[in-house]
């Protein structure tokens, strides 16, 4: 089977496996939908830090973002919002049309709300130059204000956070539903990101990585494309957030929408578990953490936190290359990039599908 | 892409695949002749010290069944288990292990867990699956007006906490000639769920008396110091003083009041037992107002555990200290859950919901009876005050044994 | 604002909020020090300073329940994060020297959590708290007080600052310090032994961080999951004061506590903690924007 043949098994295999398995495991429906999430976290954090080089520690804010705008369009749609505030919460179920009225005009309206926090972030740090352990910082000063300005916001339920809408009847399991909308998101996102990687858009980020002042001497508008990916990266976060909002329930300023301490450092933990830079890195990093991290609650009880903590140290200090780093270590002809001299098409075709 | 990716790839999902069946269910509803109740208390995290009182609770209770012989249904008497896991404080923990426990383990009767953010994460699941939930830790009001039938709550709901010592203070106005709509209120109290409906019931019955809210302060979750919001109290002079911040809250109130001298004439806290605020500060904590729901002199008893005091020696000697009132309301939970499905005398879940909507219990906490929402509305919260050193029942006026002593000395006479 | 009225219509308690966030300041400036170093000489960002901070003062805890002096638990809580510090330095942290600043952002976040639930395990989960039995100074007619035992932890960090900036400058570890923050190749070029200076500065770190627990316990409460708040306070101090400048971090450490103070009083409370985010970030933004009308950038 030639290079093309496999690729079409590989991939055609994960969809049915994936298509199928709410059906096959249903009592893990609900965990399946967070895997998803969780790629499509290691997905958008590796956008920006793998490819990019720009380490942030404040994807969440996009995250929250989303989480928040879907659930206000939600709620201000539908209910009367002093009732609703003051109840904290629905009084009345919604019925299903309703539901999915308010969920998809609030994803619609929470990328364009990302999109523009995104740019207009990047337009003060990006464009600026802003980078490295600054950039980092900042960005993580970022993700904490976020939250705590969420905390002190009456009309978004302040402290006391926003409760969504009650899944409605006849929609089917609320697990299976939110579990092939994560999939749709992260599926779009791969082939987005696998489609980006292989042009143009890949070798400049990929340049800005690796020298930015020569890359921006070479005539790459860097400014220009470092916005554009983390808008992109905001674009994905913010849907992913609005649904999170719906799947979970309620939604808490610090510890649900802008969850720095536990998404936010997962994000990108399970970047470098999987290979940060490479396609498929964060995929399986998302994979393998999220499964651990099953394993740790369901038989490390009451020290699970501390397999964690252990965990990210092990990872981070004896392992940063993560797994597709070390897969390319050990056997380049298989893992690493191919350069072929060959005339016309591009010339940094890689081994990746 | 070549073999050895693919291989990887499918290894990958593989070892997902074999690890979901490894983590497969750990328990089923009833296993042989033992009934598995599941929960999710908060181990770690910031509630994991009041965790820590549910599950002491909880695992009283199912000693003190079992020592008892068990659950009777029909003919059979069955002991009881509880398989716990810990929701990290977090609502979203609580509603994915909510999740885990009645899909993958089979759980049929949940035991709520510790704060109303978590019982807020789990109560749509559980509800949505029709297994009944029986908490006394969840106290938010907006858990019981989404209409759900599953729920059930043996304790007083939060708005309810330091409501009363609005109406004391009104009552201590009145009895000195003053009008009680001249009475100012300052309210300081964590920015979460909980914190936030005492809030809002206060706020109602101020409303009520027509008495000024003049300070109303949110305090960041992290919070370490609290002389901002007390020099403003300094400054304004308020007549009563509402802070709720668990155990952190209490413990800095008392504290930071003692130390910067402030003079209110009263001083309400919740969590003064879970902080353990007569232990740390002595003579510091007197006179301050503690809001419970439960008191181990109130005079409530049952079969299983006697008297409330009876209760809490047993408790002491189990645990090596005194029951705060989220252990007897843990306890009080499973001796519901038991005594309904006594009467469902079955284990279906949709009977033993409809058992547990018509109870009408004594328990040693106190009287359960539960309304259409799930919420008890046969126990009242009671107001404490610090004399001496000790815990003495002021109201509701009505029960309490004890009489307040309004207004706090002043420090300077201290 | 009702914050504003108060202090517009009493200045008396500007006075107080003043003294208070200084003497707050001064705290987190204590944890801020060991912070600078660190990060100065290591280039590791230390995200578990506040659990050091709060593992000190547990280890006071238990000694001062073996019936000694509260003050004695200071040094004792110091030494035993000393040998705390060095030997997470020799497990762990020699590892993540010289690397990437995130990958060490990373690491002791998960040591922070590690620390954590160790911490949980074995002190339990419960608050706890120290009496000092210091007294309080009423100032003003009573309008301000000052707790006795914050001046002197104010007092302490200002000794403790002008101790490191003396040995950082006279003693011959001191200059090995700083020679190997300036450039750890040449350092070891020139015969110092970097390795015993980055052990040195890491246990450092973490014995400063105990005393300041221990003046914690004795101030306020302290409680397993309350290390956050330090670690992201003294990491915006030594943001502000510039990376190594130890003498910088104590009037940036007094400074913060001071604009926090303030805030909190006049934004409400809830916003309190967002104000202090929004200023790091605007305070980076704005360094930048200085650097880059200098074509250059922050990094």
């Amino acid at each position: 089977m030639n290079n093309t043949g496999r690729k079409f098994v590989l991939y055609g295999s994960i969809l049915v496996i994936s298509l199928a398995a709410p059906w096959m495991l249903p009592a893990y429906q609900t965990q399946l939908a967070f895997l998803w999430m969780m790629v499509l976290f290691a997905l958008t954090w590796d956008l920006v830090g793998g490819q990019m080089g720009y380490t942030s520690f404040g994807n969440i804010v996009f995250f929250g973002v989303g989480m928040y705008v879907t659930a206000v369009i939600q709620r201000n749609l539908h209910f009367d919002i002093e009732e609703y505030v003051h109840v904290a919460g629905a009084v009345d179920m919604l019925t299903p049309g309703q539901y999915l009225a308010g969920l998809f005009l609030g994803l619609g309206a929470s990328t364009i709300a990302s999109v523009i926090v995104a740019a207009i972030l990047g337009a003060c740090i990006l464009a600026m130059g802003m980078r490295g352990q600054y950039f980092g910082i900042c960005t993580l000063g970022l993700g904490v204000a976020a939250g705590e300005l969420a905390s002190g916001w009456e009309y978004i339920g302040a402290g006391s956070g926003m409760v969504t809408p009650v899944f409605p009847d006849g929609l089917g399991e609320r697990g299976v539903f939110f579990y092939y909308i994560f999939f749709l998101l992260a599926g779009i996102l791969f082939l987005t990101l696998r489609w980006l990687y292989s042009g143009r858009f890949g070798l400049a980020i990929k340049a800005i990585r690796d020298d930015e002042d020569k890359a921006e001497a070479m005539g790459i508008h860097t400014t220009r494309y470092k916005i554009i990916a983390w808008c992109i990266c905001a674009f994905f976060l913010s849907l992913a957030g609005g649904a999170a909002g719906h799947l979970i329930g309620f939604i808490d300023p610090t510890e649900v929408a802008f969850a720095g301490a536990t998404f936010g450092v997962w994000m990108i933990l399970m970047a470098i578990l999987g290979g940060k830079g490479t396609l498929w890195g964060p995929v399986i990093g998302a994979v393998i953490f999220h499964f651990t991290q099953e394993l740790f609650w369901t038989y490390l009880f009451g020290w699970q936190r501390v397999a964690l903590g252990g965990l990210i140290i092990a990872v981070v200090v004896f392992f940063p290359q993560g797994i597709m780093g070390w897969l390319r270590d050990r056997w380049p002809e298989r893992f690493g990039y191919w350069v072929e001299e060959s005339s016309g098409s591009d010339p940094f075709g890689d081994a990746k599908p | 892409m070549l073999k050895k990716q693919k291989i990887l790839i499918a290894l990958v999902f593989g070892v997902a695949a074999v690890g979901l069946i490894i983590a497969g269910p750990v328990g089923a509803k009833v296993e042989g002749d033992t009934i598995v109740f599941g929960s999710a208390v908060s181990f770690t995290g910031k509630y994991s010290t009041n965790g820590k009182h549910t599950k002491n609770g909880y695992d009283l209770a199912a000693k003190r069944i079992n020592e008892m012989g068990g659950v009777k249904v029909g003919n059979k008497k069955y002991k009881i288990k509880i398989q716990y896991y810990d929701d990290e404080s977090t609502p979203a923990r609580a509603g994915q292990l909510a999740e885990r426990l009645i899909k993958q383990d089979g759980i049929k009767f949940i035991l709520g867990p510790y704060g109303s953010g978590p019982t807020k994460g789990m109560a749509p699941i559980t509800e949505k699956h029709k297994i009944p939930m029986v908490e006394g830790n969840g106290a938010s009001r907006s858990l019981f007006n989404k209409g759900y039938k599953y729920l059930f709550a043996v304790l007083s709901t939060s708005e309810k906490y330091l409501a009363e010592s609005i109406n004391l203070l009104a009552e201590q106005f009145k009895k000195a000639g003053r009008d009680p709509s001249s009475a100012k209120v300052a309210i300081a109290v964590e920015n979460d769920p909980f914190s936030m409906d005492i809030r809002a019931g206060v706020l109602d019955d101020a409303k009520r008396w027509g008495m000024k809210v003049i300070i109303d302060d949110k305090l960041p979750k992290e919070l370490t110091d609290m002389t901002a919001t007390l020099t403003k109290v300094k400054a304004l002079k308020p007549d009563l003083l509402v802070v709720s911040g668990h155990s952190k809250g209490a413990a800095l109130a008392v504290r930071q009041t003692s130390q910067m001298k402030v003079d209110v004439p009263m001083l309400a806290l919740t969590h003064c037992e879970a902080a353990d605020v007569i232990g740390k500060f002595g003579g510091d904590a007197n006179y301050t107002l503690c809001a419970t729901q439960w008191a181990e002199t109130m005079t409530y008893k049952d079969k299983w555990f006697g008297f409330a005091g009876d209760y809490a020696v047993t408790f002491k000697k189990a645990y090596g200290y005194m029951p705060p009132y989220q252990a007897a309301e843990s306890t009080a939970s499973v001796l519901v859950y038991v005594d309904a499905i006594e009467r469902a005398g079955s284990f279906d879940t949709k009977k033993v919901r409809d058992a547990l909507a018509a109870t009408k219990l004594e328990t040693f906490y106190g009287n359960i009876d539960f309304d259409d929402t799930g919420k008890n509305i046969a126990k009242p919260m009671v107001l404490r005050q610090i004399q001496k050193g000790k815990l003495v029942p002021v109201a509701p006026s009505k029960f309490a044994g004890g009489q307040v002593i309004f207004p706090k000395p002043k420090w300077a006479t201290r | 604002m009702q914050g504003f009225q108060i202090l517009f219509a009493a200045p008396i308690f500007s006075v107080q909020l003043l003294i208070d966030g200084i003497l707050i300041g001064a705290i987190f400036a204590l944890a801020a020090y060991g912070m600078a170093l660190v990060w100065g000489v290591m280039k590791i960002i230390n995200f578990a300073q506040g659990e050091f901070v709060i593992l000190g003062g547990f280890i006071a805890f238990a000694f001062i329940n073996t019936g000694i002096h509260p003050f004695l638990g200071v040094p004792l809580a110091a030494v035993s994060l000393y040998i705390i510090g060095w030997f997470l330095y020799r497990l762990v942290i020699v590892r993540i020297v010289e690397k990437d600043l995130f990958i060490s952002i990373l690491a002791t976040f998960g040591i922070s959590i590690f620390m954590q639930q160790i911490m949980n395990q074995i002190f339990g989960a419960d608050v706890q708290t120290a009496e000092s039995g210091m007294g309080t100074w009423f100032l003003f007619n009573n309008n301000v007080t000052v707790l006795q035992i914050k001046v002197v932890s104010f007092v302490i960090a200002l000794v403790i600052g002008a101790c490191l900036a003396l040995f950082m400058k006279k003693a011959r570890l001191g200059q090995a310090i700083r020679a190997t923050a300036q450039n750890a190749r040449a350092a070891r070029i020139l015969g110092i032994d970097t390795d015993k200076v980055y052990s040195t500065t890491f246990a450092l770190n973490a014995a400063i961080c105990g005393a300041t627990g221990a003046l914690v316990l004795m101030i306020w409460v302290i409680q397993p999951f309350m290390g956050l708040a330090y670690t992201i306070r003294s990491f915006m101090i030594v943001i502000v004061a510039g990376i190594g400048n130890v003498a910088g971090v104590i009037v940036a450490g007094l400074g913060l506590g001071a604009v926090e103070n303030f805030a909190g009083f006049i934004l409400g409370t809830e916003f309190q903690a967002a104000f202090v985010f929004s200023l790091l970030v605007v305070i980076l933004v704005w360094r930048n924007f200085l650097l880059k009308l200098k074509r250059s950038y922050l990094e």
